[in-house]
């Protein structure tokens, strides 16, 4: 095993998942326990008391170094479901400012008995980093970390197509727009391939599609008429200005004209294809509001599927954490 | 250690609840604990003709080992109808411990106030670690502590008994 492969690192001695790093080198079996327990959460949800006990006295550390509003708060209220503590920790605008190094915020944290960390940073392997040098016994599930993973996104998108289309076989997706930023692209292809997608397609700029793309099991396109052609799934991304450095488009009017999902190039794919983004939408520069709020998107479903698929992944990494076997259904409850 | 069949069992559950509530109307509903429990509610409950949908529980996420043992790897989802000042007959296959079923009972809580619950169980073997009892019981077997009864189905519905590893 080795401790510098994230996805080595994500599981215990048996194999079950102990921190949520990334969809890459995680098998189809796991990726499917997340899909299902996902969906026993969602059943919670709707009725008049919303949380479980599983997390009952644990403390949940919401550790942002980057700016969110939707996943840090799905995370506080996913942490609130399973009847957690939470601590919402602003570190962009407080320790490191300040000149705090990662190590000593963590130290501080772990000093005050935190049981999990939720991580978002700007750079690239830094919830890999606090996942290899954090306590035994705490969990680090990451919630985005530069343009590398984005591993819950990934997973309630994958939530959301099963409960749209059944499963994966025989369907083909399209992700369009902003390849290059995305780390929801990343760890959606690795999610896709391994749950058995047939064909995963990227279809932007050469500009904003990585170099090594294709190798990631994805096919490319320039062409977004030609890309959409047939396609079950559209996942549309959000053009991540804040990330552009560079002249890497002439403008947004001419990205909507190329690769904006108007109801013209929606019409390309399949009759019954699902419209998905992870949000926030640029209307008008990713996506047209006829397409967003029509009768194919499915981007309001994607935001109540977050809850359910963050419970799942804190409830399995909690337990990862402590179990000392893996447990067999018949034999736990003979125990009982 | 001989076992009895299952579907004897159930007949002499179904005279039980017959004669415990002589009226099944539609303040009566069903529960059934997943996987032994939910076979066996499956049955009473087509032979009560209850009016009711029958309702299956999953307790994996009110378990008291979670943080020995984790999650459950194959969670089931739980549907229930509206329990909201019924009275529930919940079902389980074995009772030991009395575990599954306080765990059951909060779950039922997290979905409403019932009026009142009764406990079914295919077998009793004691052994009882909380102060929970059955009401309605097919049959009570003396089970040594190193043995557990198994309930393997659901077509056809077996009992077993297993001898655990030491």
């Amino acid at each position: 095993m080795n401790p510098l492969d994230p996805s080595q690192i994500q599981l215990n001695e048996d194999g079950r998942l102990k921190h949520f790093l990334t969809t890459e080198g995680l098998s189809k079996e796991i990726l499917t326990e997340i899909l299902d327990t996902a969906d026993s959460f969602i059943g919670t949800q709707s009725r008049s008391v919303k949380t479980v006990p599983l997390l009952r006295g644990k403390t949940v550390v919401n550790l942002f170094f980057e700016n969110s509003t939707r996943t840090r708060s799905t995370f506080e209220l996913a942490a609130k479901r399973l009847s957690a503590n939470i601590l919402n920790l602003d570190i962009a605008r407080s320790a490191t400012s300040k000149g705090e190094t990662l190590m000593d915020t963590l130290w501080n944290l772990e000093s005050m008995y935190s049981d999990m960390f939720i991580v978002r940073h700007a750079d690239s392997g830094a919830a890999h980093f606090i996942a290899q040098h954090v306590t035994p016994n705490v969990a680090v599930i990451n919630a985005g970390d530069g343009r590398h993973a984005h591993p819950t996104q990934a997973m309630l998108d994958m939530l959301t197509i099963r409960r749209e289309k059944g499963g994966f076989e025989n369907l083909t997706v399209a992700i369009v727009g902003d390849i290059l930023h995305s780390r929801v692209a990343r760890s959606q292809i690795y999610a896709l391939n391994t749950l058995g997608a047939e064909e995963v397609r990227v279809i932007g700029p050469n500009t904003l599609l990585p170099s090594e793309i294709e190798s990631l099991g994805a096919k490319a396109y320039n062409n977004m008429e030609q890309g959409l052609k047939g396609v079950d799934v559209i996942i549309m991304l959000r053009l991540q200005k804040e990330r552009m450095q560079n002249a890497l488009l002439p403008s947004e009017s001419e990205f909507y004209r190329l690769y904006g999902l108007s109801t013209d190039k929606l019409a390309l794919a399949k009759p019954d294809a699902i419209v998905m983004h992870p949000g926030p939408i640029n209307r008008g520069v990713e996506i047209e509001s006829a397409v967003a709020d029509g009768p194919q998107s499915v981007i309001l479903k994607q935001v109540s599927n977050g809850i359910p698929m963050r419970m799942a992944v804190m409830a399995m990494a909690m337990g990862g954490q402590q179990s000392g076997q893996a447990p067999d259904n018949e034999q736990r409850k003979e125990e009982v | 250690m001989t076992l009895p069949q299952p579907s004897t069992l159930i007949d002499n559950m179904v005279a039980d609840i017959n004669q415990q509530f002589p009226v099944l109307d539609d303040s009566i509903v069903m529960v059934g604990i997943h996987t032994g429990g939910a076979w066996i509610a499956n049955q009473l409950f087509s032979k009560l003709n209850l009016s009711t949908e029958l309702g299956l529980l999953d307790i994996s996420f009110y378990r008291d080992d979670f943080s020995q043992n984790g999650l459950h790897p194959k969670v089931k989802s739980s549907e229930l109808p509206d329990i909201e000042g019924k009275t529930i007959i919940l079902v389980d296959d074995v009772i030991m411990s009395g575990r599954t079923i306080r765990a059951a009972m909060n779950e039922l809580f997290d979905y409403g106030r019932p009026k009142k619950i009764v406990l079914a169980s295919l077998i009793d073997v004691g052994h009882r670690e909380l102060p929970i009892q059955a009401d309605i019981v097919g049959q009570t077997i003396d089970c040594p502590t190193d043995q557990r009864i198994k309930l393997t189905g659901p077509e056809p519905l077996t009992l077993t008994t297993v001898t655990l590893n030491k």
